[in-house]
């Protein structure tokens, strides 16, 4: 698991800065002229319960090539210039980063749709599961919130 | 040999990370859960229902897919990464 912003898709227990992987996206080509960014959180309740934890958890190799699937089609189908895939595993807490989709273009417009496509699909494809920690214990989260 | 591998809520109904499993002839998913269901009847019926996505070597796996020596096979329920 790399940390560093030279790959664009990237699963890792650290915590990223959106400003550097925002900047490592800008260097990609001077006819950059968008860029939308997805950011996902922890958020504190879901349905009606409060959380105190999150633990994320994946598929490795498998999860990788289905986020570098998304980066490859949304680049074909959208026209994009790129896009960049992180998401985070292991305890995350409340209000932390949890995954960035920073998707390049020429203009706005078609970063915005590739952006919410991409975000998702990776939740469609893409397997990694959620684990939220309660007051009435831990439970797995097998739908799409 | 295949590779059986469970991943988050599985691993508790299949009280295993991982387990391998020896096969003379490639086998159908069908015939791979009835093994399954012999030591584990509980994750056998969750395959046989449906209720679980299965990869084979990292791609996903259709009913007719068709699981030789060698091959990894990973039993994934509903994903549930990202954030709205």
């Amino acid at each position: 698991m790399s940390t560093t912003t030279d790959s664009k898709i990237r699963i890792q227990l650290e915590d990223f800065s959106v400003t550097d992987e925002i900047e490592a996206m800008k260097k990609v080509s001077r006819n950059i002229g968008g860029i939308t960014t997805f950011l996902g959180t922890g958020r504190e309740m879901s349905k009606g319960e409060s959380i105190t934890k999150l633990n994320f958890e994946h598929y490795p190799k498998m999860a990788e090539k289905k986020m570098e699937e998304i980066r490859v089609q949304s680049i074909k189908d959208f026209g994009i210039i790129d896009m960049s895939i992180i998401h985070r595993i292991g305890p995350i807490d409340i209000g932390e980063n949890i995954v960035l989709i920073v998707a390049v273009g020429e203009h706005r417009a078609e970063t915005f749709k590739a952006c919410e496509w991409a975000i998702a699909e990776l939740k469609r494809t893409t397997p990694i599961w959620k684990r939220e920690t309660t007051s009435t214990g831990e439970v797995w989260v097998q739908d799409t919130p | 040999m295949i590779t059986l591998k469970y991943f988050a809520s599985l691993r508790d109904i299949a009280e295993k990370e991982e387990d391998s499993l020896d096969i003379e002839n490639p086998i159908t998913i069908d015939q791979l859960s009835d093994i399954i269901s012999k030591t584990t009847p509980k994750m056998g019926a969750i395959i046989r229902e449906k209720k679980v996505m299965i990869s084979v070597n990292e791609e996903m796996a259709s009913a007719d897919t068709i699981i030789h020596d060698g091959d990894e096979v990973a039993f994934l329920p509903p994903f549930s990464g990202g954030a709205k």
